[in-house]
């Protein structure tokens, strides 16, 4: 599998991720990804392709090359597990008589 | 704000002028029509990238400088227009080459990347000093528009300034590149503070002399080319003219393509 950051052979700028936070309290959220120079340009450039419409107050730049990804064929053992283990979940469980605010 | 002197909008729009009634004092409109052809003519330019710059990334960073620039072109040209019944569209589009006001830089040709940064920071340099002024204008209107035009300016500034220093110092092509660019656009660099005509028929206060702000200019321009690792150019500035009307020889293609749209087909939308 290439690593996200791998551009291959042709000298090319290195591929960021973006996070935006869309206003104060809430979290970064993946916005997308870029080619930049260095992580200065990809501040910009991620404010030039993600915020145009005022989408943000908050921007991160991740090298993709430093994110480290499940593997997407391990879809199985990796996120199928949970399936029909449904006492995960609280609504598996009945509520017992006489608990208020439940 | 409270303690400013006069409200402004920041949302300042061309429609709000062209909805607002106002009719600009003919040498206010003549100031207008100056720094409105200047951003005008830097935007067509700038537009002239889309699709070519060097990676995707630059072309929408060089297509929304360029689209902050016709905001402000908008603006000045349709306040401008108030004075002679004249709508942004028919000042843009239905005037000829020596009724252009635009100064000489703004029209120069894009050349490479670097020449277009080159230029790009010589401009965005200048429009920061003159709109930090001209904010402060006793014209409403035109303080309006430089309140709004200036934080723009201020990105248009660090993007020109950053890539001036990864060129500069970058490797020595790029270095080279980046020195015979600021050397090509510097003669040009002069025009940009000589006399605004228009300004002799109005109070102090209405418009920004440019010769006033020369003097910062050099200053900061002279530190950020020499911290980019270049030289500051010698050469005697051009002859300028274009607040006369007069262009140099490129302004005549960057018209017809600007204008043949509009003349071929009048009114028309899309």
């Amino acid at each position: 599998m290439t690593s996200p950051g791998d551009s291959g052979a042709r000298e090319t700028w290195p591929l960021w991720e973006v996070f935006i936070r869309s206003s104060r309290g809430l979290s970064h959220v993946h916005a997308g990804s870029l080619h930049a120079p260095d992580e200065t340009m990809a501040v910009r450039n991620a404010r030039d392709l993600y915020t145009r419409r005022s989408e943000g107050v908050s921007i991160w730049v991740v090298p993709a090359s430093a994110i480290t990804t499940s593997d997407p064929d391990a879809k199985g053992e990796f996120f199928e597990s949970p399936q029909g283990k449904e006492y995960r979940h609280a609504t598996y469980y009945t509520k017992s008589d006489g608990v208020p605010h439940l | 704000m409270s303690h400013s002197k006069h409200v402004v909008s920041t949302a300042i729009t061309a429609e709000t002028i062209a909805e607002s009634h106002l009719v600009a004092p003919e040498a206010v409109a003549l100031y207008a029509l100056g720094l409105g052809d200047d951003a005008l003519i830097l935007a067509q330019r700038l537009g002239e990238w889309i699709a070519h710059a060097p990676e995707l990334e630059e072309d929408v960073a060089l297509g929304n400088i360029g689209l902050d620039q016709l905001g402000h072109a908008r603006s000045f040209l349709t306040y401008a227009g108030t004075a002679w019944n004249k709508s942004e569209d028919d000042l843009a589009y239905f005037r000829t080459e020596s009724e252009f006001r635009n100064r000489h830089i703004f029209e120069q040709p894009n050349g490479d990347f670097a020449v277009t940064i080159a230029r790009q920071f010589f401009v965005s340099l200048y429009f920061d000093r003159l709109y930090r002024a001209l904010k402060e204008s006793t014209d409403p209107t035109l303080a309006a528009i430089a309140a709004k035009a200036t934080k723009e300016v201020d990105y248009h500034l660090d993007h020109s300034v950053q890539w001036l220093l990864r060129l500069g110092l970058g490797t020595t092509v790029s270095h080279e590149k980046m020195q015979r660019a600021v050397d090509a656009i510097w003669p040009f660099v002069g025009e940009l503070f000589s006399p605004e005509a228009a300004l002799r028929d109005l109070d102090d206060g209405v418009g920004v002399r440019p010769e006033l702000l020369r003097e910062s200019f050099e200053e900061d321009a002279r530190r950020r080319i020499l911290d980019a690792g270049l030289k500051v150019p010698t050469a005697p500035f051009a002859r300028g003219g274009g607040r006369d009307g007069i262009h140099t020889e490129v302004f005549g293609h960057l018209l017809a393509e600007m204008q043949v749209l509009a003349r071929a087909h009048p009114g028309a939308t899309w």
